[in-house]
């Protein structure tokens, strides 16, 4: 029994048992949640197939890992689903399908969507459709309300800067007993944020990516919250490369005062906190220059390996209509990206006083977003900034090299890696 | 039964066919054939595949797509400004890996090697259940790398057992796995604890390959236990261990697996190993750069060739010598 | 043979020398090693949420004890908590806000007491959680990744154990030109560890269109170079006669490979079975390449994606731990004694 003999049999019972080849009329959707994203879009999917017999769609919950990991390989390969949930808008953006000529009405898409379509765009100007953006988030800080009061300490205002925030929560840690005073997502996007308010223009004339003395001043920051003990170690310093890393679950735990993450974690929080501790989001702290948080989001796209354009298409309409939008905003306590829906205001049945506070504040942070940091978001290849930084920035916090080499190799990598992506 | 019969019998004729055209002793290739097919498909095949990702550039899996670079991958792998500081190498991160995945083969495999020998010592006495103790050490050696280091993990986490103990000894926590050196001696400890087993079974099957009369003659010319080992012992079991040091080394070379999970190269590149390199570069990294993953590894395999025919040298001489005897 | 007894006496003595002493010592601080820290992970696993979080922990799994209140819908948690009058009292907590708990006394619930929550202590009771296992079935189709280990297990069990020792059999019975060249190629293949051709694998895999299927980890992996050395040496102990008999009964080759060395070949196919399981069981590195789809994960794989999105949910993460770690624990449990000599006669060679 050779190989070759196997290989049909192979084929047979693998695609018996590996229900991972799409059918025709079946869609496959890889989605990943923070909260209960993919959760409500399951219930609306069933919704979507008693609408439509015919089709069916298959939700598969994967860690966000797989979406970062493992999805672009996929991709290259050929191989993939027919819709998924990314964060990489821009770096996946090669592997999008325009789905416009199977849309209902396009106008409505445009009207509702049309102002981060952009960032969903392979090339500039490009007037497709390939998605819409799930949520609209912000990154931004949490803190422990309940620390503070037992510390007797007062939560500094609205355009405190960071050095007045590290101040206050250290006061605040040494008399609680807490671990650390503050903790920041191991993620290059979230840095990006401070990075920004510290002066980073993050592009140059150009419109090349440039490391330039604010981006330095605030890894230097960064470094020094570390060196002093401010920063939970764990959280930067407990993994290798540029692997990303939560601070939530810190936080969830009672191990620091304050982290910086976004507004996606507000239907986490609100979960997993339960009654243990009193939280909130506040606004993002002011650097130098700025006190902004970093736009961005969860997108459904639309991919080039699906077999089933109109099925997508027909699915992606329904989502995307303001019933479904709104119903998936309502539940998962996210901004919403709907131009319709965010100007009447999402309604949040069963939102907690904690997730309302929260909501508004995120919102309200969107006026104080730099432009550097709308620029940063809609940038391709700007994981090429944000990996290194995660990377190199660590091997500074525990001493492998010095801050200033650090910056430095943050930007050679940076530019090997932008030279790379485009050859 | 009967189905296997069936199967049995679907393939006779064609052997029996190939035994008529080819001759008796050339069927041997048919019996050969399905495991050099596999072999070569997803062995041999690979192989060649991966010195052409090596000479190519750009980020693209499909070879067709990949502009020609001839040797810059390996030029931007392997230049450094200075080669005493690591800093100043173009992928500092690859040099700190081969540093990190040399330092920890030494050390592990040294520790590992002594430790084993130790115990098959021990195994080799007269002790009651050797069959249990003999498998007590053999049995980390079954669990597979991600429940190994999660079991580690567990323990050594900073709420964990082990800063429990330190806690109820009056001292301070320690960040086990967010400690550079911490981290280092933790990957060392848990890659030996994993699999010393093993190698302790094979050191003991070399320990009761030694004819006993050299025991009894030592015995009786009142030799102390250390003479003994000295003289008699290692003596014949070198052949052994240098089999056992190389199969280690060739092992300990490609650590990954285990430490992944347990510090995922953490922290910073403290212990971040050759494979993880190429696992992190073509892989993990939202660019991925598969020129320079091949790169890295055709450089690690020339390393591993060069142990490998050592070993199969060494072997050979034992084998000779053996006969010799 | 009384220089035998001697030998296998201690030392000679009736009482234990002190080489025994120390052996026996080792022997004992080596289980200990070995073992305690599975069986840590095991205990741990049994812990409800809120017990893991505990620190110190406690090595027998406790948890906060809860109680139904007159009056009250569900159950609150107890806690021991100092009484105005000095002692302690036991006090069900109904709520908190802030730092400032209200509780009540279970015997007298109209009474609020409030109480700062440092002051606080939890009653806790030994519980064995239970639905830490029994979740993972429900939340987390673990029965899919087990299924999925299973399958890959077995399958690529039968086949290694079919084609290495149909390749052991052409190399040990048999003399045709390029015989050796076809052994050192084999062999060959312990140089070339999967890690170093992990993006060419990735891109054959996905040619042959096995990428995200089971096969594509099965197929891979069945050519072993151990298995087929294995079974070589135990097939050249057979005995050329046998086969040249049933040659001269006109027996094809393949009923002598068949009807004759491989039920000979048992005791040496039965440790490479054991070995592949083992393998097979284990194997991280090519499947984290291969299968990027949820459904397809194996149990090694969902243990690692799951440990980096659940780092608060240890008792999950410790339940689905100690499921992956079973099977090969039974194997150990029942073949252990097969393991220990089927490496001894490898590495002896």
């Amino acid at each position: 029994m050779t190989f070759k003999r196997l290989h049909p049999i192979a084929l047979a019972a693998g695609l018996a048992l590996v229900a991972g080849v799409a059918q025709a009329g079946e869609i496959r959707v890889m989605c990943y949640q923070d909260g209960v994203e993919c959760d409500v879009t399951a219930e609306q999917a069933k919704r979507f197939e008693a609408q439509n017999p015919g089709t069916k769609v298959v939700i598969d919950v994967v860690p966000y890992k797989t979406i970062v990991e493992q999805l672009p390989v996929q991709l290259a390969a050929g191989e993939g689903p027919d819709i998924a949930r990314v964060t990489n808008l821009g770096g996946l953006s090669q592997y999008y399908m325009d789905i416009s000529a199977n849309l209902k009405d396009r106008k409505y898409w445009d009207a509702n969507f049309g102002a981060t379509a952009g960032w969903l765009a392979p090339k500039p100007n490009d007037k497709g459709i390939y998605g819409f953006m799930s949520q609209l988030t912000m990154t931004g800080p949490f803190v422990n309300k309940t620390l503070f009061e037992q510390a007797k300490v007062a939560m500094p205002g609205p355009k405190a800067t960071w050095d007045e925030w590290v101040a206050a929560t250290t006061k605040v840690a040494k008399a609680t007993q807490t671990k650390a005073a503050m903790a920041w997502d191991r993620s290059g996007h979230r840095f990006a944020g401070p990075a920004v308010s510290y002066g980073a223009a993050m592009f140059d004339a150009k419109g090349e990516p440039v490391i330039d003395a604010g981006y330095k001043a605030a890894v230097e920051k960064f470094v020094g919250w570390h060196k002093d003990g401010t920063m939970l170690r764990e959280v930067w310093a407990g993994s290798g490369g540029s692997t990303y890393a939560s601070s939530v679950d810190e936080f969830i735990n009672g191990n620091v005062v304050m982290i910086l993450a976004g507004s996606w974690q507000i239907n986490n929080l609100n979960k997993k906190v339960g009654d243990n501790f009193d939280w909130a989001a506040v606004p993002n702290p002011c650097g130098t220059n700025a006190c902004s948080g970093i736009p961005g989001g969860a997108a459904w796209v639309a991919l080039k390996t699906s077999k089933s354009p109109k099925e997508v298409a027909a699915f992606m309409d329904f989502i995307a209509s303001e019933a479904s939008y709104t119903e998936f905003t309502g539940k998962t306590f996210n901004i919403p990206a709907h131009a319709a829906l965010a100007k009447k205001g999402a309604d949040y049945a069963g939102a907690t006083p904690a997730v309302s506070n929260a909501l508004k504040v995120f919102s309200g942070g969107v006026a104080n977003l730099a432009p550097a940091a709308y620029a940063f978001q809609g940038y391709k290849y700007n994981r090429a900034i944000m990996l290194p930084t995660v990377t190199r920035v660590t091997q500074a916090i525990v001493g492998e090299m010095s801050t200033a080499d650090a910056v430095a190799k943050i930007s050679t990598d940076m530019t090997d890696a932008v030279k790379e992506a485009k050859k | 039964m009967g189905r296997l019969s069936f199967f049995f019998n679907l393939l006779e004729p064609l052997f029996r066919l190939a035994q008529r055209l080819l001759g008796t002793q050339k069927v041997a290739w048919l019996f050969v054939a399905p495991n050099l097919a596999v072999f070569g498909v997803f062995t041999f095949l690979p192989i060649i595949i991966n010195f052409f990702y090596a000479a190519t550039a750009g980020v693209e899996l499909m070879p067709a797509n990949r502009p020609y670079s001839g040797l810059d991958n390996f030029e931007t792998l392997l230049k450094c400004g200075d080669y005493t500081d690591l800093s100043t190498c173009n992928k500092d991160i690859f040099w700190r890996a081969v540093f990190n995945t040399l330092k920890f083969s030494l050390l592990q495999v040294g520790l590992m090697v002594v430790f084993a020998l130790i115990t098959a010592l021990v195994l080799n006495r007269k002790i009651i259940g050797r069959g249990f103790w003999r498998s007590v050490y053999f049995y980390p050696v079954l669990l597979s790398p991600v429940v190994v280091a999660l079991i580690w993990k567990w323990l050594l986490q900073s709420q964990g057992a082990f800063n429990a103990g330190l806690v109820a000894m009056d001292m301070q926590p320690i960040e086990w796995l967010t400690v550079s050196d911490w981290a280092f001696f933790w990957t060392i400890f848990v890659s030996i604890w994993a699999h010393m087993g093993f190698y302790t079974l094979i050191i003991l099957a070399g320990l009761q390959a030694i004819p006993k009369d050299l025991y009894e003659a030592a015995e009786m010319d009142r030799a102390s236990p250390w003479r003994t080992l000295r003289r008699i012992t290692l003596p014949l079991l070198m052949p052994n261990l240098i089999v056992v040091l190389v199969l280690a080394a060739i092992k300990a070379i490609q650590v990954f697996d285990e430490v992944f999970v347990l510090t995922g190269g953490g922290p910073g590149s403290a212990t971040t190993f050759i494979v993880q390199f190429i696992y992190q570069t073509g892989f993990a990294e939202q660019i991925q750069l598969y020129g320079l993953a091949a790169a890295a590894s055709l450089t690690l395999a020339a390393f591993l060739v060069i142990l490998t025919l050592a070993q199969l040298r060494l072997s050979r001489a034992d084998e000779m010598g053996k006969r010799e005897r | 043979m009384a220089i035998v007894k001697m030998l296998t006496a201690t030392k000679g003595r009736k009482r234990l020398h002190w080489t025994d002493v120390v052996s026996y010592l080792y022997l004992v601080v080596g289980l200990f090693v070995m073992f305690a820290p599975v069986l840590w992970l095991v205990m741990s696993s049994f812990k409800t949420e809120s017990a893991i979080a505990q620190f110190p922990p406690t090595f027998m799994p406790y948890s906060q004890k809860s109680v139904p209140i007159e009056g009250r819908t569900g159950e609150f948690p107890l806690y021991n908590v100092p009484a105005a009058s000095g002692g302690t009292q036991t006090l069900a907590q109904i709520s908190r806000i802030g730092i400032v708990a209200t509780m009540v006394d279970p015997a007298k619930p109209e009474e609020k007491i409030k109480v700062n929550i440092k002051d606080r202590e939890p009653v806790t009771e030994l519980e064995f959680a239970w639905g830490n296992y029994t979740d993972l079935f429900g939340k987390f189709t673990f029965g899919k990744y087990l299924w999925n280990s299973v399958f890959i297990t077995v399958i690529a069990t039968l086949i290694t154990l079919l084609f290495n020792s149909m390749a052991a059999f052409a190399l040990s019975k048999y003399r045709f030109s390029g015989q050796k060249a076809v052994y050192l190629l084999i062999i060959g293949t312990l140089m070339i560890p999967p890690t170093i051709i992990l993006v060419p694998v990735f891109l054959v895999i996905n040619e042959v269109g096995l990428l995200n299927s089971l096969w594509g980890v099965i197929l891979p992996a069945v050519a072993t170079p151990t298995g087929v050395f294995l079974l070589r040496q135990y097939m050249l102990t057979i005995p050329d006669e046998l086969i040249e008999a049933a040659r001269m009964d006109h027996a094809s080759e393949w009923r002598i490979y068949w009807r004759i060395v491989l039920p000979l070949s048992a005791p040496a196919l039965a440790v490479l079975a054991i070995f592949s399981v083992m393998w097979r069981w284990n194997d991280f590195l090519l499947p984290l390449i291969v299968l990027s789809q949820n459904e397809v994960f194996t149990l090694q794989l969902a243990l690692n994606s799951f440990q980096g999105e659940l780092n608060t949910q240890w008792h999950y993460l410790l339940a689905m731990t100690v499921i992956t770690l079973i099977p090969v624990t039974l194997v150990f449990a029942f073949l252990q004694r097969y393991i220990t000599t089927g490496i001894a006669s490898a590495g002896v060679k």
